[in-house]
């Protein structure tokens, strides 16, 4: 059974088709990649799994139970993660409570704990906060030390992108959704996050699906790549295969191959 | 020709239109505030004996502050400052009597037209004050002849060594606090035994003597040179102190002493300061209720008087032989019991319709239920239960067993309200430092992300809310207990917001900041219906809220004593330069070239 699997999924604004006839599933420890020209409904994609869109028709199905009509938090509980286009964490909060609070669902301590300061509350809190440190210890020294304590707005631009993809990890996904994640960076930046997306999966065992613009990044991470053009799918396959496509080429490359290189 | 030299400024070489901008807004305020009625009415508070009264110094002050005004420079870096000089001078005299000249025109307004329609204050009242009993022509060489000089006082300030304004602040504060807090004064020699103390700085009519204000204007004019920034260092050494336990120690030797203070202190107080006290107890712990839903959960609740009228009805019910329908005169102990239970329903109540809505709507929606319940209260359906517009009276004192908490001993009340506000601030702290605490700020800074990330936001904010509506059913209870009596009238909009004015002045999220907050809001200016420091501004409570929260909002928005958290979102451009020059983001790339 597939982690993943998306059946005749259809969302309309108005009188506009986001996304329609998508179907494809997504199997336990790959990395899909899901590319597109703008406006194609690649974040409209993650906004539906994430539950934050309602599906017009069709069916999502993770690990064998529909996530429609549940509440994105109740989603993020069930295991699918996610982090967005235009960087969203919380600007006011350290970088340090950034991480913590996304362990919420899977903690449980209310007023009473932290009322009377009991055992299962201080054990709970240690727990919360060892996590966020190794968590946030995966991108090498640039979130942790006197970081931990600066409001996330200080950071600079590749360390927010890097601070909303531990915040997700915080939830323990099993599904890791990753929009766009090395907009903004520069070429060094890049290579580096496209090695740490490639060992998300091999240590942590996240399955992962990327929106990504930069070919070079989908080619070096993805297993699978599946090309969105006008809400519909027109291609999925090897990144090599996809590339090579004609109808792929035509909606979003827009010129021959051969010149890309 | 590396240095150049100062900007000379000439003499007539003036910004004409910039007095002529700030003597003209002058010249309105003045007119202003005499029309509100602020010297009439204060005329008869008499500070300085045979000098000056309250009323006068409510003109007094403007023409000194825009002369300050109007002659500040604006500071540039890099850029040489206009020397100061005889310029400043004539600019600030010029201010003055702009606005001497708007006095001049009120008298002679208020002398050949009859506007007292609309126009309460347009009396001869304020016109025997504006010149002194005597002619126009006499007053307006009187006003002109101040607002000149003190304009030109406002504008020398700047010209001063900063050590001399320091000692001139000291004592224009110093004398100015020694002569509105006379009844504190009064009061508080009376419980140490040193009336011999009030009788010597106070006339017996009212007033401080001029002997004693001479000698006091000396001797806090002196202050500054004695305490020399002793203080501030030391606040300084304790804030950077390097060793966590040395600052725990410290902390705890600091808390004990405000304890001991707060503990013992009242026994040495009279009944108006106590009563004071307890009425600002009684609002600290609506506002810390408050700052929990608004300050930290970010839930704009504009109703939550209702929550203190549930308190309050609630233990009426309960404790009153006169209740009209259900009267099972409990112990107040059973009815706090329920007052919890009656609050909590009350928060999930009105939580659960609003909390699906976002920023505006919720407050105009808690706006409307706050009002619906007061409403109830007063309404003729629930008369036959609740009593209508005459309320519920004959609340009992509570007992507790050797001592007894009623109205009539103030300090009793403080010590019930300190219990409950203690509880309160140990319930905003530790939930701030919990999972809850961390997901009402995430809440705070982007709801729907919050959700993305696994937070539920319904529940989240129902718990703010109901911890929220605890804390004020606490303050209701007492406050019944208090005044043995309940009434809707009692719990009007007003409530809600001047709480929320708490909230914000203190300084939003921050504990100490509601204390601070409330302690100068409704200890000095007092509560919607509680008397504060300053009785004499009772009519002028809102007037003086309204300028303050203005100010406020304009000059330091994050309040008097915020969070560190709260300083940083409004102040970000600033804290990104602080962390900036101490990053080095040199060593980043490094790094990063290693690993490739």
């Amino acid at each position: 059974m597939s982690l993943l699997e998306i059946h005749n999924l259809q969302v309309t604004f108005g009188g506009l088709d986001a996304l329609s006839n998508l179907d494809f599933s997504i199997e336990e420890g790959e990395i899909v990649s899901v590319i597109g020209p703008n406006g194609a409904g690649k974040t409209t994609f993650f906004n539906t799994i994430s539950g934050m869109v309602p599906p017009t028709s069709g069916e999502i199905i993770f690990d064998g139970e529909s996530v429609l009509g549940l509440d994105p938090n109740q989603i993020t509980e069930m295991g699918i993660a996610r982090t967005f286009q235009n960087v969203r964490l919380f600007p006011n909060m350290t970088v340090l409570e950034n991480v913590m609070v996304s362990q919420h669902c899977r903690t449980s301590q209310l007023i009473i704990g932290a009322l009377f300061q009991t055992k299962a509350f201080k054990q709970e809190e240690k727990e919360i906060r060892e996590r966020s440190e190794e968590i946030l210890g995966f991108f090498g020294t640039r979130l942790v030390g006197y970081r931990l304590d600066q409001p996330a707005f200080a950071l600079s631009y590749a360390n927010r992108r890097r601070l909303e993809i531990a915040r997700a990890m915080a939830t323990q996904p099993r599904l890791l959704l990753l929009d766009e994640p090395v907009a903004g960076m520069n070429p060094i930046e890049t290579a580096e996050l496209t090695g740490l997306i490639s060992r998300l999966r091999d240590e942590w065992g996240f399955t992962i699906v990327i929106i990504e613009h930069d070919m070079k990044v989908v080619r070096d991470v993805s297993d699978r790549v599946v090309v969105l053009d006008h809400g519909v799918p027109i291609a999925q396959g090897a990144y090599d295969e996809v590339s090579t496509n004609p109808d792929v080429i035509e909606a979003y490359l827009g010129r021959p191959v051969e010149a890309k290189s | 020709m590396m240095n150049a030299p100062p900007i000379q400024k000439k003499l007539f070489d003036q910004n004409w239109k910039r007095i002529l901008f700030w003597g003209s807004i002058c010249a309105l305020t003045q007119v202003f505030i005499c029309l509100v009625g602020l010297p009439s009415e204060l005329n008869r508070r008499i500070l300085i004996e045979s000098t000056l009264s309250l009323g006068y110094l409510f003109i007094l002050w403007i023409p000194l502050v825009f002369g300050y005004v109007v002659s500040k420079m604006v500071k540039l870096e890099g850029i040489e400052n206009p020397k100061q000089g005889a310029a400043d001078l004539l600019s600030g005299a010029l201010t003055g009597l702009l606005g001497s000249l708007g006095l001049v025109l009120l008298m002679l307004g208020i002398d050949n037209l009859d506007m007292r329609d609309p126009l309460i204050n347009w009396n001869p009242k304020l016109f025997r004050l504006l010149t002194f009993e005597n002619s126009i022509g006499f007053g307006s060489l009187v006003w002109i002849a101040v607002g000149v000089g003190l304009g030109t006082v406002g504008a020398s300030l700047h010209q001063m060594s900063s050590q001399i304004r320091k000692m001139t602040a000291y004592a224009i504060f110093g004398l100015f606090s020694f002569a509105v807090l006379e009844d504190v004064i009064d009061d508080l020699s009376e419980g140490f035994r040193l009336e011999w103390l009030s009788d010597m700085i106070y006339a017996k009519k009212g007033g401080m003597t001029v002997t004693s204000m001479i000698v006091l204007a000396v001797v806090l004019a002196l202050l500054p040179l004695i305490v020399r920034g002793k203080f501030k260092n030391t606040v300084e050494r304790y804030r950077s102190e390097a060793k966590p336990e040395d600052k725990r120690r410290n902390s705890i030797a600091l808390f004990s002493i405000v304890a001991v203070l707060v503990l013992v202190l009242p026994w040495f107080l009279g009944g108006i300061i106590n009563e004071l006290l307890a009425n600002v107890g009684l609002f600290l712990l609506l506002a810390l209720g408050l700052n929990i839903v608004v300050g930290l959960a970010g839930l704009l609740d504009l109703g939550y008087v209702a929550f203190f009228a549930v308190g309050g009805y609630t233990t009426a019910v309960f404790t009153s032989p006169n209740s009209p329908w259900f009267s099972p005169e409990t112990h107040f102990g059973i009815s706090l019991l329920v007052v919890v239970v009656m609050a909590t329903l009350a928060g999930l109540l009105i939580g659960a319709p609003v909390i699906r809505m976002r920023g505006d709507y919720l407050a105009i929606v808690t706006l409307g239920f706050g009002e619906i319940i007061r409403l109830l209260f007063l309404s003729d359906w629930l008369k036959p239960y609740l009593g209508g517009s005459q309320g519920i009276t004959n609340i009992p004192a509570i007992d507790l067993g050797p001592w007894e908490v009623r109205g009539a001993d103030p300090r009793s009340v403080f010590y019930m309200v300190l219990a409950f506000c203690v509880l309160a601030i140990y319930v905003s702290w530790r939930l701030q430092a919990s999972r809850l605490g961390r997901s009402w700020m995430a809440i705070r800074e982007d709801e729907s992300v919050a959700e993305v990330m696994g937070i539920n936001t319904v529940n989240s904010k129902l718990m703010a809310f109901v911890v929220g509506a605890v804390l004020a059913s606490f303050s209701g209870a007492v406050l019944a207990a208090k005044v043995g009596s309940v009434f809707p009238k009692s719990f009007e909009i007003l409530v809600s917001i001047i709480i929320l004015v708490v909230v914000i002045v203190g300084g939003m999220g921050s504990i100490t900041g509601v204390m601070v907050g409330s302690l100068v809001l409704i200890g000095i200016l007092g509560g919607p219906r509680q008397p504060g420091l300053l009785q004499e501004f009772q009519n002028f409570k809102l007037l003086i809220y309204g300028a303050l929260l203005v100010f406020m909002m304009l000059k330091r928005p994050e309040g008097l004593v915020p969070t560190a958290r709260r300083t940083r979102e409004l102040h970000q451009e600033e804290y990104l330069q602080d962390a900036w020059l101490g990053d080095d983001e040199s060593e980043d790339r490094e790094e990063v070239g290693e690993q490739l």
